[in-house]
């Protein structure tokens, strides 16, 4: 008879266990198969690298979490005191050195192979012909600016700032390479073309995401960091801010417009037009 | 008093009340004084936790005290920066180490004190001071700050122009940190003073209980940590009020006003503020690890499966702790191969995290496990610290965390393995010590009932927001609603918020059930759950000295269950050999 | 229930955390360093002064890597003239080190009256020490390097000002112990305690110094 009249040895507790650690585990796996709440789809070659990072550590990680899972809940189940003896062990070398071992293997692997993907992004710099677009965060709005058709940067001049005249970034009137700047609040790229971003910010930091890049980066004042990309597939994808910088954080948005190739180019004419006006 | 007489024997016990009580040099009634303070901290954040998640769901909700009643943006930043500082630094970083660890620390080494009790009580009043100075920002002109409790420059740094609370609001908050520190500090060298020299008669280092080593290591990060932070509180006052430039870069325009400063670097207080950070989650979890252990080998009735490597993994998480701060800036724009090395590092301290887990589970296997309120809480305490951990093993990768960083997927993760871990350690003690602390028993049945409301309540919790971090669902968002793909997670939303609702509900049994029964509870007997340290060979309640003048001698390891022979299932560390009753 | 001595059975635990009979107090540094003894032993003292060494170090460590950081973003920093009279503050600092060794070696042979007065001679010597420091912070406003004119001129204030606050506890346990107002410790630990946190602040300045005079 298990019944006893203190219930620290009850079966209950231990029922309770195996049942609710069984949901988790099942739950987990099937929303992580089902991808109910799911990431979207990846548009560059790197976010493809970086889903393929993703699956195999989901495979480990999954694994060890319904072993361990599993295993925490048939020890309390089998274990539970139903009158014997505990089994008197101190503890076993031998297994010591092999969970050791195996752990450090397998994690380290993981963040070996995990460095391919992160190289991509960060240690090849972008090809000589990208697209170059300067992207600034500010409190709470991003701008994009392009160079226009000399393919120069205007200088900025931090005292021209003055959103009401229409120049958020503080473009020096009295730089020619700035006149045909283009600055708009949101991100046109044209697809199949390298582009390089080009993160600064004016005020305090900001982050720079869009999901479906699979890249977030912070844009730090007194910094300018490039990263670099392609997009493949045409579309408008929302741009946010990831980094806490005010009380607007959260309305911080853009949309990034990926356009085929000819589309981008009307665009940019119609921008350059409006610039000569 | 002469000169150098030297008191060695202070045992007795200081009359009047507020001697007694508000001024004491009794690490007991210090390390009560730091739950309270801990309870009371931690009942201030879980109000500001409910009320982000109900503005989270019913964003047009009335809450009392708030402007016309509406939670409005910076609202709700100042909310959830109240609510981290409290939990990191008042909660999680003050009971379970300076609470617990204050009480139970003397008594299990057989020391009569803390080594030094005056700097015992400076370090409670000083972080009592620092609670005091962090709650009163929220009622100076401005409100309380909404940087975070990160509190990142340059948005911490440049003033009031770039936000509401980053006035006054925001130079309380980095005074209430570095007295925090302060207090730290002081209790960091009390730890280590009293574990190196006050150790009993024959309780070598390798007979200490875990408690006692995981309160020793985190009292060395502690040491090493906390002055890091300070020096860092006191660049950014400075920053903030004397017009240096510590963290704030030239050419800034914030809000239209060009500032004044040149040349300095918001990263630097990223680097200052991690590499105390980092250290600050173990500072977190190691007690509760050691708890755990604690827990887990009485009510298996066994001893702690594989000790030594118990031992040496929490010095090596100890000792790794410091090289990791780096895989919190992965997309800060710090150098790319640096971020190579941090990731590998942090891969490579979950390796005697996983050893821990490891041993858990064989502290379990063959036991004969009692089902107490204390054990349920530490076996929840397993299940949660490897769904926490695993995760970890996503963000530790620059590649993955350059998806999830700032998503609500990093919520889940540092709630699962920090916050909800360690709170599921302070439980277990509190059920497991309760008795001795004040001589009645907790209600053991509502114990029980309070723990799998808890325990499937925070999965329920923290799990879905794994699913919004997939999703992209950004924190620290005042609102979803301005970006499309979020707005269609209302529902989960709307889930993680009913059950949150209803395990805070389920706290209110645990307030209950603590306050009734200091005065209402079973009496509880000397030892209540057949321990073998030496918190349960003194008498009930613990005498001013502990041990009345006649110290212990250890003769053996701190975990002697069930063995071969011997009649009880449990052998005392201070029982002589030949006391020592044989089977049979 | 039949109290035995320990039998074969019950060796069993001989192993590492067996019944071995108790270590001695010291006897490999690891039985129970206190031992038997009912009081608060006074080593304690000098293990506490040592640990609150290495926070202090931390501390300081923090400042001057965030020194090196912000002095290698470049770009702004401006070297400034070091005040001389910090090569004298120096100086003076090296002499009350040696005025302090010269108080404990008497004091271990028992010359009271000759342990007072190197005491006193390095207690005064630390606060002339002080006194050039504020000095040397005049001298620097004369010269036009306030706080916040620049990096390197807010790192010498703030280094100057932590050690400067650190020294100032170090005159108060001076005069602490030369007074002898000490409860629990015995006077040869007030003594011992005070001269390692000295000698520290002495050598940490030092560092301090070369690292402004090769730094700025």
């Amino acid at each position: 008879m298990l019944s006893r009249k203190s219930s620290t040895g009850s079966a209950v507790p231990a029922i309770l266990f195996a049942i609710v650690l069984l949901i988790l585990v099942a739950s987990t796996l099937y929303l992580h198969i089902a991808k109910t709440w799911w990431f979207p789809e990846a548009i560059t070659p790197v976010g493809h690298q970086i889903d393929q990072q993703f699956f195999a550590t989901f495979v480990v990680t999954g694994i060890v979490f319904v072993l361990a899972q599993i295993a925490l809940a048939w020890l309390v189940f089998r274990y539970r005191d139903q009158g014997r003896k505990a089994t008197f062990v101190r503890g076993h070398h031998g297994l010591e050195v092999l969970w050791t071992t195996a752990t450090l293997v397998v994690f380290v692997a993981l963040g070996v192979m995990a460095a391919h993907a992160w190289g991509e992004v960060h240690f090849g710099g972008p090809s000589p012909d990208a697209l170059q677009i300067e992207v600034t965060g500010l409190q709470f709005q991003w701008e994009f600016r392009y160079a226009g058709p000399d393919g120069k940067f205007g200088r900025i001049n931090v005292k021209d700032i003055d959103a009401s005249v229409g120049n958020p970034l503080g473009l020096d009137a009295s730089d020619p390479a700035g006149k045909d700047d283009i600055v708009v609040p949101d991100l046109y790229l044209p697809v199949d073309r390298p582009i390089e971003l080009m993160l600064r910010s004016q005020d305090v930091i900001h982050s720079f995401f869009v999901r479906e890049l699979r890249i977030k980066q912070d844009c730090v004042p007194g910094l300018i960091i490039p990263i670099h990309f392609e997009v493949n597939k045409t579309g408008d994808y929302e741009v946010t801010c990831n980094q806490l910088c005010g009380l607007g954080h959260y309305h911080m948005h853009a949309i990034m417009h990926a356009m085929s190739e000819a589309d981008f180019e009307q665009w940019e004419k119609k921008q350059e037009a409006q610039n000569a006006q | 008093m002469s000169a150098h007489a030297g008191s060695i024997h202070h045992s007795e016990a200081p009359k009047g009340w507020i001697r007694h009580y508000i001024f004491s040099l009794d690490h007991k009634i210090i390390g009560t004084q730091y739950i309270l303070l801990g309870l009371s901290a931690v009942t201030i954040g879980v109000i500001l936790s409910l009320i982000v998640r109900l503005h989270l769901v019913w964003p047009n909700l009335h809450i009392w005290g708030f402007a016309n009643g509406i939670v409005s943006p910076e609202d709700y930043l100042r909310v959830i920066t109240m609510h981290g500082t409290l939990m990191v630094f008042f909660v999680l970083t003050t009971v379970p180490q300076s609470g617990f660890g204050n009480y139970f620390l003397p008594i299990q080494i057989g020391a009569p004190d803390m080594a030094f009790p005056t700097i015992n009580m400076l370090s409670f009043w000083t972080t009592f001071l620092a609670l005091i100075v962090l709650l009163a920002s929220a009622f100076v002109p401005g409100g309380a700050t909404i940087s975070g409790w990160t509190s990142y420059a340059p948005l911490s740094a440049v003033g009031e122009i770039a936000g509401p609370g980053l006035g006054l609001g925001q130079t309380l908050w980095v005074v209430s940190i570095a007295l925090f520190c302060g207090g730290s500090l002081m209790s960091a060298i009390n730890f280590l003073g009293t574990t190196i020299d006050l150790r009993t008669k024959g309780l070598s280092l390798m007979r200490m209980p875990l408690t006692v080593w995981g309160w020793f290591i985190t009292a060395c990060l502690a040491l090493l940590a906390f002055g890091v932070l300070l020096a860092a509180c006191i660049l950014l006052l400075l920053d903030r009020l004397a017009q240096t430039s510590f963290f704030i870069p030239a050419d800034l325009s914030v809000s239209g006003v060009v500032l004044h400063h040149a040349g300095g670097s918001p990263l630097l207080w990223q680097h200052l503020f991690w590499f105390f950070g980092h250290p600050e989650v173990y500072i977190a979890i190691l007690p509760a690890m050691g708890i755990i252990s604690h827990v887990l080998s009485t009510f298996s009735r066994k001893p702690v499966f594989g000790y030594k490597a118990m031992v040496y993994s929490l010095t090596a998480i100890g000792f790794l702790s410091f090289t990791v701060w780096g895989h919190h800036m992965f997309i800060s724009g710090m150098n790319p191969y640096s971020a190579l090395a941090f990731s590998i590092l942090t891969l490579v301290i979950g390796v005697p995290s996983a050893i821990k887990t490891f041993n858990w589970l064989g502290t379990l296997w063959g036991g004969r496990i009692h089902f107490t309120a204390a054990m349920l809480f530490a076996i929840g305490f397993v299940s949660l610290f490897v769904t926490g951990g695993l995760s970890g093993i996503f963000l530790a990768q620059p590649a993955l965390d350059l998806y999830l960083h700032d998503t609500s997927y990093v919520i889940g993760h540092f709630h699962l393995i920090m916050g909800v871990a360690a709170i599921f350690a302070m439980f277990a003690a509190s059920y497991y010590w309760f008795p001795k602390m004040f001589g009645h028993m907790m209600n053991e049945t509502l114990g029980k009932i309070h723990f799998w409301f808890t325990f499937i309540g925070v999965y329920c919790i923290f799990m879905p927001m794994h699913y919004l971090g997939y999703v992209g669902e950004a924190r620290r968002y005042a609102s979803t609603e301005s970006v499309n793909y979020m707005i269609a997670l209302h529902p989960v939303n709307m889930f993680i918020s009913f059950s949150a609702f209803v395990t805070m509900s389920a706290q209110l049994l645990f307030y209950f059930n603590f306050f009734w029964s200091i005065k209402h509870g079973k009496p509880a007997e000397r030892n209540p759950w057949h321990g073998t340290t030496l918190e349960w060979s003194v008498s009930t309640p613990v005498p001013h000295d502990n041990f009345a003048g006649d110290y212990p001698t250890v003769y053996r390891g701190p975990y002697e269950y069930s063995v071969p022979g011997a009649a009880d299932d449990f052998i005392p560390q201070h029982l002589a050999p030949e006391q020592v009753a044989k089977a049979g | 229930m039949p109290h035995l001595t320990a039998t074969d059975e019950l060796e069993i635990i001989g192993s590492s955390g067996g019944a071995k009979p108790p270590a001695g107090s010291g006897r490999d540094g690891d039985g129970g360093r206190r031992g038997g003894s009912s009081g608060i032993p006074q080593r304690v003292y000098v293990t506490g002064i040592t640990i609150a060494m290495g926070g202090i170090l931390m501390f300081f460590m923090a400042l001057v890597s965030a020194f090196i950081v912000r002095k290698g973003l470049g770009g702004d920093w401006l070297p400034f003239g070091m005040p001389r009279i910090l090569w004298l503050n120096t100086g003076i600092l090296l002499a009350s080190s040696g005025a302090l060794i010269q108080a404990r070696r008497l004091f271990k042979r028992g010359d009271s009256g000759g342990f007072r007065h190197w005491w006193a001679v390095t207690t005064v010597l630390g606060l002339l020490f002080l006194v050039g420091q504020l000095i040397a912070w005049r001298q620097m406003v004369a010269a036009g390097f306030y706080l916040a004119s620049n990096a390197s001129n807010s790192f010498f204030y703030v280094l100057t000002a932590a050690h400067g606050l650190h020294l100032l506890g170090g005159i108060a346990a001076l005069l602490f112990v030369g007074w002898g107002r000490l409860r629990k410790l015995t006077l040869a630990t007030g003594t011992e305690i005070v001269s390692y946190y000295w000698h520290f602040l002495d050598g940490l300045w030092v560092f301090l110094f070369l690292l402004l005079l090769l730094g700025r």
